[in-house]
């Protein structure tokens, strides 16, 4: 047993460090820090500096233009990346499609479509939720009939995030409905140009524009844009799901979080002490450090167990519950201390929406945040479709 | 013991709420949230024609109510419909006037007049006793934080630091030296940071501890308002749980789900009796009053959160959205935590009472 990072990791992450402070946009660092919304640009401009350092495609092999980084690598990166206000790297295609590609895709495909991820010249969006298929994703309509050399898709996906942004979407879509539901579904790559595509703004209750609703009408895809076997696409989301959930613990985003939570807390004052003395407040923030600290462990314990090559298994659906849950306590704590001045309505918006809107504490958008990250216990599984896969296995008495 | 409302009491429930089950629509609502003022002009005058005003104030000023209970029925009925039009602040600000027996408190009933406390201050937090807006020489100085209503109140009642000891004023909202730099609020409505530089004021001849009563009023209110958004998130979440289907049935079939609805039922009972506690004991004498009011605002803080973020997870995506009715009216039960003392400084003030 030893908590420490070996020498090794510990140069990593000093790299880490030094790459950040050297080429991280402090324009866009600031962003990050205010809660303001990145333009596709700086998602760009991001994504085009990591690449030029080899970083961008954390998790692919170095052969494919990939930092072949392990799980602990990883980890260090997500710590230092949020500590220091990154953008997050947008993940559907490199982290979620990309391995689908690879392990499933044709030559042609890994050819075409993983050197356009590496150098922006394609932005993936995810098709997969339905408005009737959410957390039973396999009952998705979405309907592909094969004419010819083509697939005609017909439907509409949901929760799209940044797919105002995409030129490609992934999708599962059903090319047979008479079989059992998960025996028909196919995995397609489809065009967002293509006639017959609508692309509808959602907007959500803190004001933001993340997500989108994505209709088909007589959408024409060609045959060579099915991945693997046809009716076989239900394999290969899985396949992807397991990669959606690397992060989930979201370790980083909760120590930056708390250390704002802390730094809003030493300037604002509560009848007349700094809110930092109050031991309401403080032990509010310490119960959710004490809970962080040891779900950290947790988060490290199965990281070296995936460094060692074994495959997460329930554990990935315990950080999810864990980790959303301390995430949103951070959020509440964030909006409890700046008091009053969580009222007043600054958005996770454009830049200067929110000019004039006070914020004595430099806190940001902290009660919009709140209502936003409620999200993080619905999206990617909800908890309690996670909490309904620990009791199945861990039980054993499942289906 | 009798929790029967009285018949007025009823008919004015009855009323209000038919008139905004007809009227306060999702689609209205949201266009009023988007609109410059962030309140309606005619909703408002229909408000007062209905006598909600009236009901505010007692029978010696023009009204026909003014205890805790007849601001709580009007409240919760405001609150189960999301309204955002700001009968707070002539609430709170009236109940000073009223005591001040002022004229103006006519013409407020009426609904031609817009009012707005202008008391907290940048560094006070929720401390109500934390004033340093000055009065000196007939004017006042300082600056007052999160004015709502700020930009549509014709006059604010103003606290200040008169010598030794705060008290309170009118202030014209043309006054020389008003600034108003004005903001919309998260959970609808508008708000201002106000700024006072040498304004004239006119002195209003209440007792030491009006105030403190005119903020009960606020927070049976308060309270009341939380109180009847969770009833409509309640209603919702059970209408959407039987009726959304995921893995071949109602998702409110699921067990997992039915206990979480039945803690949210069970907590919005513990919040109507602390309503009702916090209503009745608003005439009691201070400490009674100050311990039922803190214990209402502590529980409807933590239960209405509860509500909240379980209506939200219970839902799913489809309560993230701007435009499903949940979203506004959680948002108006989580951002009551911040009006008037949040859960822990009613706690804090809760301890300190129960334990002197």
């Amino acid at each position: 047993m030893d908590l420490s990072y070996s020498p090794q990791e510990q140069a990593f992450r000093s790299e880490v460090k030094t790459f950040l402070k050297d080429d991280l946009p402090p324009e866009i660092a600031d962003k990050v820090r205010r809660g303001v919304e990145l333009t596709k640009g700086d998602m760009d401009r991001w994504h085009s500096i990591l690449n030029a350092r080899g970083w961008l495609a954390q998790n692919w092999p170095k052969s494919l233009g990939g930092a072949e980084w392990n799980a602990v690598q990883r980890h260090i990166w997500e710590e230092e990346a949020a500590a220091a206000n990154a953008p997050r790297i947008v993940p559907f295609g490199l982290s979620m499609l990309a391995p689908v590609l690879m392990k499933f895709g044709s030559k042609a495909q890994q050819d075409h479509w993983l050197p356009r991820l590496l150098d922006g010249s394609d932005w993936w969006c995810q098709g997969y939720s339905e408005p009737g298929a959410g957390s039973d994703l396999a009952s998705l309509k979405t309907r592909a009939v094969r004419d010819g050399d083509h697939y005609v898709v017909n439907g509409q996906k949901t929760w799209t995030t940044l797919g105002q942004h995409a030129n490609m979407i992934f999708c599962l879509v059903r090319t047979d409905p008479d079989v059992k539901q998960q025996e028909g579904i196919s995995f397609l790559l489809i065009d967002m140009d293509t006639p017959g595509i609508e692309v509808r703004p959602i907007i959500l209750l803190d004001g933001s524009h993340e997500v989108n609703e994505v209709w088909f009408t007589d959408v024409r895809v060609p045959v060579e844009n099915l991945v693997g076997e046809e009716n076989k696409g239900w394999t290969y989301a899985k396949y992807l799901l397991t990669h959606e959930r690397t992060n989930i613990a979201g370790v980083g985003y909760s120590r930056a979080g708390l250390d704002n939570v802390k730094r809003i807390a030493r300037s604002a004052r509560h009848n007349g002490k700094p809110l930092i003395q109050n031991p309401h407040f403080t032990a509010r923030m310490a119960q959710v450090e004490i809970d962080l600290s040891a779900m950290a462990t947790t988060n490290l314990r199965i990281i070296s167990k995936a460094a060692a090559g074994e495959a997460p298994g329930v554990e990935a659906s315990m950080l999810k519950v864990k980790g959303t849950i301390i995430r949103q306590e951070i959020n509440d704590l964030a909006r409890r201390a700046v008091g009053p001045y969580a009222m007043p309505f600054a958005s996770e918006a454009v830049e200067g929406a929110n000019d004039g809107v006070p914020d004595p504490f430099e806190a940001g958008p902290v009660a919009a945040d709140y209502f936003n990250n409620r999200k993080l216990s619905i999206f990617g599984g909800s908890n309690e479709i996670q909490r309904g896969i620990i009791a199945k296995v861990k039980l054993g008495g499942g289906r | 013991m009798n929790f029967d409302l009285t018949e007025e009491r009823q008919m004015l429930q009855d009323t209000l709420r038919r008139y905004l089950a007809d009227k306060y629509t999702t689609q209205v609502r949201n266009d009023i949230l988007d609109s410059d003022t962030g309140f309606s002009a005619e909703i408002w005058n229909e408000l007062a024609e209905l006598g909600i005003i009236g009901a505010f104030f007692g029978g010696e000023h023009g009204g026909f109510g003014g205890t805790g209970f007849d601001v709580a029925v009007v409240f919760e009925e405001l609150g189960r419909a999301g309204v955002v039009e700001p009968l707070m602040e002539v609430l709170v600000a009236g109940r000073v006037l009223e005591e001040a027996g002022h004229s103006l408190i006519e013409d407020v009933i009426g609904g031609g007049v817009h009012l707005a406390i202008a008391h907290g201050e940048p560094a006070s937090r929720y401390d109500t006793d934390a004033v340093e807006t000055q009065f000196a020489d007939g004017k006042l100085s300082g600056r007052k934080a999160v004015v709502i209503n700020a930009e549509a109140a014709e006059h604010f009642v103003v606290s200040a630091q008169d010598g030794e000891t705060t008290s309170l004023f009118l202030v014209a909202s043309d006054a020389a030296g008003v600034t108003v730099q004005g903001y919309p609020l998260l959970a609808g409505g508008r708000a201002g940071e106000v700024t006072f530089e040498n304004t004239p004021c006119e002195a209003l001849d209440v007792a030491a501890d009006t105030l403190d009563r005119a903020f009960g009023f606020g927070i049976v209110a308060q309270c009341a308002e939380t109180l009847g958004a969770m009833e409509t998130a309640t209603a919702l979440t059970g209408e959407y749980l039987m009726t959304r289907q995921q893995f071949g049935r109602p998702i409110g079939t699921f067990q997992a789900l039915q206990h979480r609805m039945a803690d949210v039922l069970i907590e919005l009972e513990q919040a109507r009796s602390a309503v009702i506690n916090a209503a009745g004991n608003l005439e009691n004498d201070a400490r009674t009053r100050d311990m039922a009011l803190s214990a209402g605002k502590n529980l409807l803080g933590r239960a209405g959160r509860l509500v909240a973020e379980e209506a939200i997870q219970l839902h799913g995506g489809i309560a993230m959205t701007q435009e499903y009715e949940l979203a506004h009216i959680a948002k108006r039960i989580v951002m009551a935590d911040h009006r008037f003392g949040d859960t822990d400084f009613h706690l804090e003030r809760f301890i300190e009472l129960s334990t002197a």
